[in-house]
């Protein structure tokens, strides 16, 4: 299937254009929403949360006997939000650390989910089939009622945070300086927990439990390699989510065999490890580069100040020296020599080197600097 | 005669417990101790995330375990798993390195995106392999004795109880000849590496024992399970104490103890035994939570009222001692002048009363020699920071004691 008629097919076959829209979307809240997890240092939170819901699904199931998506969306938010405090709680009243009250949660609440969904599986009634999509997700059962869903919560997630974009931004950078100017911090912070948690709460059923987590986190660390701007960062979230959501339908429709979540999830892991690597300010290659291209300089610096130390000493400082002397030097090679040559700082005659008036005086200003600096 | 029969059936059904049913017992409590002792310090080391990024990242080492060996069994298999542990161990730390994102958002960048690698190896080759990722995410531990291990024609008992075992004893012979090391490197490292010992290989012999417990034991329970049988008797257990050995042997008892319990859980509910093994656990952290002598939610909360209330108590008896004039020392005014609540009030006074440090003649409160003697040395200790002053102040008022 070639790219045109993949495209073509977005916008004809419904359950494709469906998918497509969902996860895109999905990514997009995600992201969004992930650059507060990340920047609120609760990366794991998602992981947790995502755990967390499944009791809430089985118990949501076994009150109203329906398997209605809203409904069982309304008992995941729920028990995302028990499981959520719970681990403020277990954090601001013991001295569990945050990691312990994180894992506890969320294998305590998967463990209790799994109980109650085996319990489920065992009742008579065969209308409990479908359940367990929501451990791996199926993002081929998104329906276009679900993208509405999506859609909806998402716009109504935009809004409130563009109304509080200014209190939202303060609580996150600084929550002592927020509670000062008389914000209510305690509120704020429900709000945009609560956003979290239906997040991540709207993508169970298309990448499941397990992988949800990474949906809140990769789409946001990617971001944040590229700016140091909280508005640029949610929106390249945002970016990065929706683009991994429709990438990762395309690569899962052209292929047998593929589910959608996991290649959702990897293609997110790609952009989150390009962006380790390429982005231009944090990136590991340019902080490479930059390495070494200080290392080259300062070696040069420490050629030319050993040349300088040499010529001082001469009353003519363009006096010609061997250039069998210089060996000894660490910095020194056929290279950086050529360099100095090249800036005009040294002339070369033969196997004699001299310093030019310029090069004698950037290396005593070098040297000045670097008095002046200790 | 003729009635007894069914119920010799019955017997054998119901009420004695029929070998299936011991190895099952056997094997949920072996894999409840393995996971609790590395549990321990991985809680105590603040790491207890990294339990369950390893416990989702073996999935692709499982997978081409199981390509190679075609038996989930398999001692390669397992290290082979373990080892993919390892590498998450050691990609998470090489992210935390760059500094580009925070810890956390390491850990939880990299599992998911192992976990995925394997769903997809899986999914490719669903037809070679018959390999469930319900089953290993989830584990079925009703499953578990009938594979059997077969020694010469004789029946040796299930084939994980064996597994399990020596991963356990593995474990044992570790942490006891370990124990000195292990303890000094999880509380202080500097010292540890000044002593000696690198924290470096003590952190990856953890690290590599956490694997390998997990991959043995997610057959069994099922790799996320295995994170609630690491972390949760551990945290439970470190509620309740604050010493290393015992905080060990508690979390292998509420471990086993739950394995047991939960076992007959499910055999109750008909549902999944690790399931209802993590809700036993589940409540019995609950419980720990609430009612733990000195670190419970409930003995927090009143420590804390009791040391606001005395607080209050001092900041009263403070404003007696400075003002000797009837008019301010009127019941009535203080209300007004501290500015506190009825109950809050009421509260601070009877305590200063039951303490014979105040008494209330005609509405006028003043301090008795007691309470004249407790305010200095209490403005004493203020002052001085000096602890002798209040040794004898300790046993009455939690304020003092640190």
């Amino acid at each position: 299937m070639d790219l045109q008629e993949y495209i073509s097919l977005v916008f004809s076959d419904y359950t494709l254009r469906t998918i497509t829209f969902g996860t895109a979307i999905l990514g997009a809240v995600t992201g969004m929403l992930g650059s507060f997890a990340v920047l609120r240092k609760e990366s794991l939170l998602g992981d947790a949360i995502s755990h967390a819901a499944l009791p809430g699904i089985a118990i949501a199931f076994l009150i109203t006997g329906i398997k209605d998506g809203n409904v069982l969306l309304i008992g995941a938010l729920i028990s995302g939000l028990i499981g959520t405090f719970w681990i403020r709680g277990i954090v601001a009243k013991t001295h569990l650390k945050s990691d312990t009250a994180l894992g506890l949660i969320l294998s305590l609440f998967f463990g209790f989910g799994m109980l109650l969904l085996t319990f489920i599986q065992k009742q008579p009634d065969a209308n409990q089939a479908g359940l367990d999509k929501y451990l791996f997700g199926q993002a081929a059962t998104l329906v276009e009622s679900d993208v509405w869903m999506m859609t909806i919560s998402t716009g109504v997630c935009l809004f409130i945070l563009m109304l509080f974009w200014k209190e939202f931004k303060l609580l996150l950078f600084d929550k002592d300086y927020t509670e000062t100017l008389g914000f209510n911090t305690q509120l704020i912070d429900i709000l945009i927990t609560t956003f979290i948690v239906l997040a991540i709460v709207l993508g169970l059923q298309t990448v499941g439990v397990v992988l949800m987590s990474a949906m809140l986190l990769a789409p946001a660390a990617a971001a944040r390699q590229w700016t140091n701007s909280l508005a640029t960062m949610v929106f390249l979230a945002a970016l990065f989510g929706a683009l991994s959501g429709v990438f990762g339908t395309a690569i899962s429709a052209s292929q047998n065999n593929l589910s959608t979540g996991p290649i959702i999830v990897l293609v997110a892991s790609v952009f989150v490890m390009f962006s380790f690597v390429f982005s231009p300010s944090r990136g590991l290659l340019f902080k490479q580069l930059r390495f070494i291209k200080n290392r080259r300089d300062l070696e040069l610096h420490k050629t030319l100040a050993f040349m300088f130390h040499i010529a001082e000493n001469h009353k003519n400082i363009s006096h010609p020296h061997a250039i069998k002397i210089l060996n000894n030097f660490q910095g020194y090679t056929r290279k950086t020599l050529q360099k100095l040559v090249k800036k005009n700082y040294v002339t070369l005659h033969g196997n004699m080197w001299s310093l030019t008036d310029e090069g004698f005086k950037t290396a005593s200003n070098l040297y000045n600097q670097q008095s002046r600096h200790e | 005669m003729r009635a007894s029969k069914p119920l010799q059936i019955y017997i054998t059904n119901n009420l004695v417990m029929n070998s299936a049913q011991i190895e099952i017992q056997l094997i949920a409590s072996l894999v409840a101790v393995a996971c609790a002792i590395p549990g321990t310090f991985l809680v105590l080391r603040k790491m207890a995330m990294i339990s369950d990024a390893i416990s989702h990242s073996i999935l692709p080492g499982v997978v081409i375990g199981f390509f190679i060996t075609h038996n989930l069994n398999s001692p390669l298999l397992i290290l082979l798993a373990a080892f993919t542990g390892i590498i998450t161990v050691v990609l998470v730390e090489y992210i935390q390195k760059t500094k580009l994102v925070k810890e956390d958002t390491a850990i939880g960048l990299v599992f998911p995106a192992l976990f995925s690698i394997g769903v997809i190896l899986i999914a490719k080759n669903a037809n070679d392999v018959h390999l469930d990722i319900d089953a290993v995410l989830l584990g079925e531990l009703a499953f578990a004795p009938f594979d059997r291990l077969v020694v010469f024609g004789v029946d040796m008992g299930p084939k994980s109880l064996y597994i399990i075992g020596s991963i356990l004893l593995i474990t044992i012979t570790l942490v006891i000849t370990f124990f000195k090391e292990l303890k000094v490197s999880t509380f202080d490292k500097g010292l540890a590496s000044s002593l000696g010992f690198s924290p470096v290989i003590i952190h990856y012999g953890l690290m590599s024992v956490s694997s390998v417990t997990t991959v043995g034991a997610f057959d069994a329970v099922g790799a996320i399970l295995v994170v609630a049988l690491m972390i949760a008797p551990a945290a439970t257990a470190y509620l309740l104490t604050t010493n290393l050995k015992k905080m060990l042997v508690l979390a292998v008892v509420i471990g086993v103890s739950s394995a047991i319990s939960g076992y007959w859980l499910a055999h109750w509910l008909d549902a999944s035994i690790a399931g209802s093994m993590t809700t036993v656990l589940g409540l019995i952290f609950l419980f720990v939570y609430l009612f733990a002598p000195t670190k419970g939610v409930i003995a927090v909360m009143y420590r804390e009222r009791q040391q606001q209330t005395e607080v209050s108590l001092l900041t009263f008896l403070l404003h007696l001692k400075n003002h000797t004039d009837n008019n301010e020392r009127h019941i009535n005014h203080l209300r007004e002048h501290i500015n506190w609540q009825k109950v809050t009030a009421t509260r601070v006074l009877n305590l200063a009363l039951k303490n014979n440090m105040i008494t209330i003649d005609m509405n006028i409160i003043s301090l008795t020699k007691k309470g004249d003697l407790f305010t200095s040395k209490a403005i004493d200790y203020i002052i001085t920071n000096e602890d002798s002053q209040i040794e004898d102040m300790k046993d009455d008022f939690f304020l003092f004691r640190g």
